[in-house]
């Protein structure tokens, strides 16, 4: 089986740049890498013809979840725990698991029968389809989408919000 | 309906409410205790007379007139069964009753506070007096047994209370605790007889409209009816409460606690042990008198439980009068011819019926009463000496008292033509008409008789020892008179026995005729027998008391008596009263304290030994419960306990809290499903 | 390029982002492991969008298009709860945070 070159090179860059995304000591480190992992599924989402969707992930995913990310690690200050090790008591089982759902996985994608080729006319999908799309069949997910980014934003700056002092004690 | 039977019940309730406000008074309050006592004493007096002058209008010309007040008292079931009823009634033994413990209570009453008024508990006094009037004239008017019984013991109560009221003396404590004791025995009869009577008819009324139980209906049924050996179940009811009426007039052989109920102080010796609670046990009798005249059709006359009372009476009225001679205390002679007298009312119930005996026991209380507060005179003017042989001559200085005492004396003896005389005549007449058949049936009329000249023979010692010769006794303290207040009451015994006396005989044919309801008819030339003969009896009895007492007055108070040297064995065995106390001493109270002893034997040894092994059995099982308890049921209770408790904490072990530990469960299932979801669908 | 290809690198995406999930001491790598697997899943309906029979539906796009928007919101809950626990048990150390230990 013969691979594109641009897919290898995203597929290597996303792969690589997410296991250092998890396995990095510096927290900060982990972030960027982070980034990385997202720019590198943006390249894809492009290579399989869905633009709109990659720069989404890009705008959304890179400009903001990672930068999100970045300040809660400067906000809880964790960011230069050397000493204590990276991986809890139960690493091993973590990998052990880890290995067998990829198992699971790759033995149930080959004993699929999807084998199907990519389409051979890319499927053009235009902004403006995306908008009628969005604004007629699924006018009302956006709507409830919209309702829960305002829910979940309120929610998330109220369980963050410090706590107020009580009988003027802890700080 | 008269208003007298509405306002009976106030008679009692006086003296009662009396008794409970000197109960409560503070005790140096010897005002109040007078004016309480004699004043609520001399209502009850007036309403008596009120109730006596209703009586005797309504008398007619035939029968007994009757008047009777009935309430429900206690109900314990429905209708007219279930409720247990009191009352009252008037009839003319209530009125004569009445208007005696009345009149002759008030002037006691009096007499104790001249009597009583060095004492310190004076106010106690009166209240135990006031209770007792109450709980005599309660007895008296009641209409039913239960209230008569309640009254009966109240009236022992007080009794009780008198006798020990100088408790801190041992012999008045013990005769106090002997009188209440005795009486019960006779109680206990009482009571048994009061039980089966209910029994049998239903209600304890005296007179219902024909339902009570004196009248003819409950009698006949009860004479109907036969107990044991064929005796009637009237018969055996009489007898068992004619027990009762022994042990409170102190006829043999329950008459030991009356002449030691003479340590109480002298009014209450007069009031209540010779005027009115021993007469109470007459009373009794004559009361219930249909049921003890109640004979079974066909039986002889002498087959009832009369024959017993006749026999009781007689044979107490001798065997008393005989102890009465060697006694030197002059309160017990008068208490043995109490015992003596009160046999002659049994004798005369038996005889000739209720109004014989009632007419005796009326004028004996007229005439003890007075003996007794002249008694009572005698030993306060000798400071307080009751010995008859440290008397004498006391006829001067103590005039007035000496007079009285004659009168009562003359009564007591029967001497022709006083009172006393017509009333114990009655009895002897009553005694002989229609026994004259046999030796048996004359005999109680020779005891009589006899008891007539023993009678005649201890008084005039007793007035010859007390009342002539010189004055034995400290010659440094002459005896007195007594002061006026309690010579008056005498005076006005004196007066009353005077007035009964002038008319003499006719004071008799009326009294049979207002009780009985019907005049006695008896031969004439019997009732002259009789008379000679009681008139002989007591010359006989006065001769022989003049010839050994009289003639040689004693000199010295330690001198032998004259009877003594003439037959000292006698003398001695009478003087030592038979006995009796001694038998009893050495027979019922000995087996009594034997049984006592017995019984706490078995129950130190057998009873607290049975219990003790059973205690120990109890012991023993519990401990093996216990065990059984503690190695089996708590073992395997706790085995389980552990295993659940094992689990728990297997159960909980999973439950780390750690967020990484339930993801790596999570990854696992989705091992699983996946592997499931690809070949176990695929593959079926 | 077969679908095979693409299904089992976001495979490997997804089990990388597992293993970190399990691994990891740090709640904040473990929230970024937790995005990683959601971009795996979101890798999955595209792929399928692209090689589905009706791609003119557009139903794989907008699936990924309103995932992104949830994948924000539960970043911004996420973190915040990061912090909200860090400021608790002055730690987001997941080992040290045992506090519904039975």
């Amino acid at each position: 089986m013969i691979m594109d070159a641009p897919f290898l090179i995203a597929a290597s860059l996303t792969l690589l740049s997410a296991i250092a995304a998890i396995s990095l000591r510096n927290l900060v480190h982990c972030a960027l890498c982070l980034a990385l992992t997202f720019i590198g599924l943006a390249t894809l989402y492009l290579q399989l013809g869905a633009q709109f969707v990659g720069l989404t992930q890009i705008v959304v995913n890179v400009g903001a979840v990672a930068i999100v990310i970045v300040f809660a690690i400067l906000l809880t200050r964790s960011g230069d725990s050397s000493d204590e090790p990276r991986f809890n008591k139960g690493a091993v089982w973590g990998f052990l698991i880890g290995g067998g759902v990829f198992g699971a996985l790759g033995a149930a994608i080959n004993a699929s029968s999807i084998s199907l080729k990519a389409a051979a006319v890319e499927p053009s999908l235009t902004v403006k389809q995306i908008g009628q799309e969005l604004m007629g069949r699924y006018v009302l997910p956006l709507e409830a989408i919209g309702l829960l980014l305002t829910a979940a934003l309120i929610g998330a700056v109220i369980v963050a919000m410090r706590e107020t002092p009580r009988e003027g004690g802890r700080k | 309906m008269s208003p007298a039977i509405h306002n009976l019940w106030l008679i009692p309730t006086l003296p009662l409410l009396a008794a409970g406000a000197l109960a409560l008074a503070p005790r140096g309050n010897r005002l109040a205790a007078k004016a309480l006592s004699i004043g609520s004493l001399a209502a009850s007096l007036l309403l008596s007379l009120q109730a006596f002058l209703a009586s005797l209008r309504l008398q007619g010309d035939h029968g007994v007139a009757r008047e009777f007040v009935n309430f429900v008292w206690l109900r314990f079931g429905a209708g007219e069964a279930g409720a247990l009823k009191l009352g009252f009634v008037l009839d003319p033994l209530t009125a004569v009753m009445l208007v005696m413990v009345t009149f002759v209570g008030l002037l006691i009453f009096i007499f104790s506070v001249g009597y009583m008024d060095h004492d310190d508990n004076f106010k106690q006094f009166f209240c135990f007096l006031s209770l007792f009037a109450a709980a005599m004239l309660g007895l008296i008017i009641s209409n039913s047994l239960l209230l008569l019984f309640i009254c009966w013991e109240l009236v022992g109560v007080a009794s009780y209370l008198l006798i020990g009221f100088w408790f801190h003396k041992p012999e008045a404590a013990a005769a106090a605790k002997k009188a209440f004791i005795t009486t019960r025995i006779g109680d206990m009869g009482f009571l048994l007889g009061m039980v089966w009577l209910y029994a049998e008819t239903g209600t304890l009324l005296f007179y219902d409209g024909g339902a009570g139980c004196l009248e003819q209906g409950a009698i006949a049924a009860l004479v109907a009816k036969s107990a044991v050996g064929g005796i009637a179940v009237s018969t055996c009811i009489a007898l068992l409460i004619f027990c009762g009426a022994v042990g409170k007039s102190g006829q043999l052989p329950l008459h030991v606690w009356l002449p030691d109920a003479m340590e109480g102080p002298t009014p209450v010796s007069a009031l209540i042990h010779a005027a009115t609670m021993v007469a109470a046990g007459v009373f009794l009798v004559a009361r219930m008198f249909p049921v003890f005249a109640a004979v079974p059709p066909g039986a002889e006359g002498g087959a009832g439980a009369l024959t017993i009372v006749t026999w009781v009476g007689a044979t107490t009225a001798v065997f008393a009068a005989l102890i009465a001679v060697a006694q030197n205390d002059i309160k017990r002679i008068l208490a043995y011819s109490t015992v003596s007298q009160l046999g002659y009312m049994m004798l005369g119930l038996g005889v000739g019926g209720v109004a014989v005996g009632m007419f005796h026991l009326i004028m004996h209380a007229f005439f003890k009463a007075l003996l007794f507060l002249g008694a009572g005179s005698v030993i306060h003017g000798c400071h307080e000496e009751q010995d008859i042989r440290k008397m004498g001559g006391l006829a001067k200085p103590m005039r007035q008292t000496f007079i009285v005492y004659a009168m009562g004396t003359l009564c007591l003896t029967g001497c022709i033509p006083t009172i006393g005389f017509w009333s114990k005549d009655e009895i002897l007449l009553n005694a002989l008409h229609g026994h004259t058949d046999s030796l048996i049936a004359l005999l109680p009329f020779l005891m009589g008789l006899f008891g007539a000249v023993l009678t005649a023979f201890y008084m005039f010692r007793q007035i010859f020892y007390v009342f002539y010769g010189e004055y034995r006794g400290d010659q440094d303290h002459p005896p007195h008179e007594s002061s006026p207040v309690m010579v008056w009451p005498l005076w006005a015994l004196f007066a009353s026995l005077a007035f009964f006396t002038v008319p003499g005989p006719f004071v008799w044919k009326w009294f049979g005729g207002f009780v009985d309801g019907h005049q006695h008819e008896v031969p004439l030339g019997l009732m002259f027998l009789a008379g000679g003969l009681s008139v002989g009896a007591f010359i006989l009895g006065a001769w022989f008391a003049w010839k050994l007492y009289g003639k040689e007055l004693p000199q010295e108070a330690d001198a032998p008596d004259a009877l003594e040297t003439r037959c000292p064995e006698t003398f001695k065995l009478l003087g030592a009263r038979f006995l009796v106390d001694e038998l009893y001493e050495a027979s019922v109270i000995k087996a009594n304290a034997w049984c006592a002893r017995m019984a706490d034997i078995l129950d130190r040894k057998v009873w607290n030994g049975v219990t003790q092994f059973v205690t120990q059995v109890a012991l023993m099982f519990a401990w093996l419960v216990r065990l059984f308890d503690e190695y089996v049921i708590n073992l395997g209770f706790d085995c389980g306990c552990r295993r659940i408790e094992d689990g728990g904490r297997a159960a909980v072990k999973p439950q780390t809290g750690q967020i990484q530990s339930y993801l790596r469960l999570i990854g696992v299932a989705l091992i699983v499903g996946v592997l499931l979801l690809t070949w176990g669908c695929s593959g079926s | 390029m077969t679908m095979e290809t693409w299904l089992i690198f976001s495979a490997a995406l997804f089990c990388i982002g597992l293993v970190g999930a399990l691994t990891r001491r740090n709640a904040i790598i473990v929230l970024i492991s937790i995005e990683l697997m959601l971009n795996a899943a979101n890798l999955n309906f595209i792929v399928f969008w692209r090689h589905g029979v009706n791609a003119e539906a557009a139903a794989g796009v907008m699936t990924v298009i309103f995932s992104i928007g949830i994948a924000a919101a539960e970043a911004a809950v996420g973190l915040a709860l990061v912090i909200a626990v860090y400021r608790h048990f002055k730690t987001v150390n997941l080992d040290k945070i045992d506090s519904m230990k039975g």
